[in-house]
């Protein structure tokens, strides 16, 4: 008889976990218990680029982890769509080591009573590591869209310059957004500039562009096109910008 | 071309337009004219078909169909056009990508092929040149970092390319300065002095006049014309004021 395999449990997060306290617990409840403990791995050499793109859209629930480690004087860049058909939740772990660069543009939009999330926390343990985090959430229906981001500026990160802007435009009452900027700063010598805004849309610009011709879907497109946009300004490839452009859109006319 | 009849309007529940007639015969420019809180922009953003402007009673007709029956874009693409007083600003979206909307959707909706990108710079150079309005503010975004002056002469450039068949000007005069005024002026002329146009210019003050000589002179004061007559009629307010004129 062999003894039973120890194995360290898997604690599930609980509401009472500030990086989760506006996740779909229901939704989480169907995420096999190993999920919690698993991370996409990525190290960007010294000096190096690393970019990803990419679309989240499906109609169960998703999580996706992934850590990054930057090495001195490399930069990463991540820009995501979260347009999910259900609860979704991007999770990013960025280390930066000396003189390094991270770069998050995301995107939440949707409908339905979907719940789409990024979560992510930056190490600033090194100095003069920079960091620029935007994110757009356009919702309608009961929908939530999510920013939790988290800063951890250790003693040796001086000079660090983290920035962090989020904006949320919800199309009909029944929609939210949350905004959660968390800064633990331990250096002296540091900035760290984090803004929110939650609001609808613009009905004057609305108006203005019917008078001049423009059907209220199309305004309500272009309008829409030019404040997700600057989620990926910073995305210095045409082509990609326009395709993550054109799929957070494109969820915009299934409404 | 525009007939106003008996038009009665309030905002949130406030009378603003009580009984105002008015009509604008092709190719003539119409100067409306009168103190502050008269309903000048009330009667604008109506015609218009601004929400939040509710007419309670009375008409007006446009090319013969019912202007109050379209939505704003539905009025655009007929013809109408409206300058605002305070032009708003779109960030994030180019002015040339907004024009270009603009029109192509105007000319969808009456059954015309869209423009090509090259039609339109072409078309969009040539109008900005008219107006005076270098070609890299038409790059950037609308309105947004304007000053006053230029953003009324954006409007103006839009004006000029959307060509519309009636233009209402909504205190298109203030903010300019005088040698603006004049390139305005002209603009306005240029593009909107025709047979088969029409303008409706809202002012306070007659110095636009010099510039766009109307053909009629309306005074409108608690929501009505009081007065109506020719250009002269706008000198004699400028020298004795409104209370003089109308009392």
């Amino acid at each position: 008889m062999s003894a039973a395999p120890i194995t360290q449990p898997v604690t599930r997060p609980t509401m009472r976990d500030e990086a989760w306290r506006y996740a779909d617990f229901d939704a989480i409840t169907t995420f096999a218990p190993e999920a919690f403990d698993e991370w996409r791995e990525i190290d960007v050499a010294a000096g190096e680029t690393f970019r990803e793109c990419f679309i989240l859209d499906s109609a169960a629930p998703t999580l996706r982890r992934i850590r990054i480690n930057v090495a001195k004087g490399a930069r990463a860049e991540v820009f995501a769509v979260n347009a999910a058909g259900d609860y979704a939740r991007v999770e990013l772990a960025v280390s930066l080591a000396e003189g390094a660069h991270f770069e998050f543009g995301g995107v939440t939009i949707g409908g339905g009573d979907a719940t789409r999330e990024f979560v992510t926390r930056l190490d600033h343990g090194a100095p003069d590591a920079t960091s620029n985090q935007v994110v757009r959430s356009v919702h309608w229906g009961q929908a939530t869209g999510n920013f939790l981001g988290r800063i951890d500026v250790g003693r040796d990160g001086q000079r660090t310059d983290a920035a962090q802007d989020f904006k949320a435009v919800l199309l009909e009452r029944g929609a939210s957004a949350n905004a959660r900027p968390e800064l633990e700063i331990y250096a002296d010598d540091v900035k760290c500039a984090h803004g929110a805004a939650i609001g609808q849309m613009d009905e004057m610009a609305r108006y203005y562009m019917a008078s001049r011709g423009i059907a209220p879907d199309i305004a309500r497109e272009l309008l829409i096109r030019a404040f997700i946009a600057d989620a990926f300004a910073a995305l210095d490839d045409e082509d990609a910008r326009d395709g993550l452009l054109e799929i957070a859109l494109k969820t915009l006319g299934e409404r | 071309m525009l007939k106003i009849e008996n038009l009665h309007a309030e905002i949130g529940g406030t009378k603003i337009l009580k009984g105002l007639t008015l009509e604008v015969a092709a190719g003539e420019v119409a100067a409306i004219m009168g103190p502050n809180g008269a309903g000048k922009s009330t009667l604008a953003y109506v015609l218009g078909g601004r929400p939040g402007y509710e007419v309670t009673a009375g008409s007006v007709t446009f090319k013969g169909q019912d202007l109050l029956d379209l939505e704003p874009h539905e009025r655009a693409a007929l013809g109408m056009f409206l300058g605002f007083q305070y032009p708003v600003e779109i960030p994030g979206v180019s002015n040339v990508q907004f024009l270009r909307e603009a029109l192509n959707s105007q000319r969808r909706a009456r059954g015309e092929e869209p423009l090509s990108g090259g039609e339109f710079l072409k078309l969009a150079r040539e109008k900005a040149a008219l107006l005076k309005l270098d070609m890299d503010m038409m790059k950037r975004q609308v309105n947004v970092g304007f000053s006053g002056g230029e953003k009324k002469r954006a409007e103006m450039v839009q004006m000029g390319i959307l060509d519309p068949a009636f233009a209402v000007l909504d205190e298109t005069d203030s903010g300019l300065d005088i040698d603006a005024l004049r390139t305005v002026g002209d603009g306005i002329n240029a593009i909107m002095r025709a047979p088969d146009k029409g303008v409706l210019l809202i002012t306070h003050y007659q110095r636009l006049l010099d510039y766009v000589k109307p053909d009629k002179v309306h005074v409108l004061a608690a929501g009505r014309i009081v007065k109506t007559g020719g250009p002269e009629l706008a000198l004699q307010l400028e020298s004795e004021g409104y209370e003089a004129v109308t009392a």
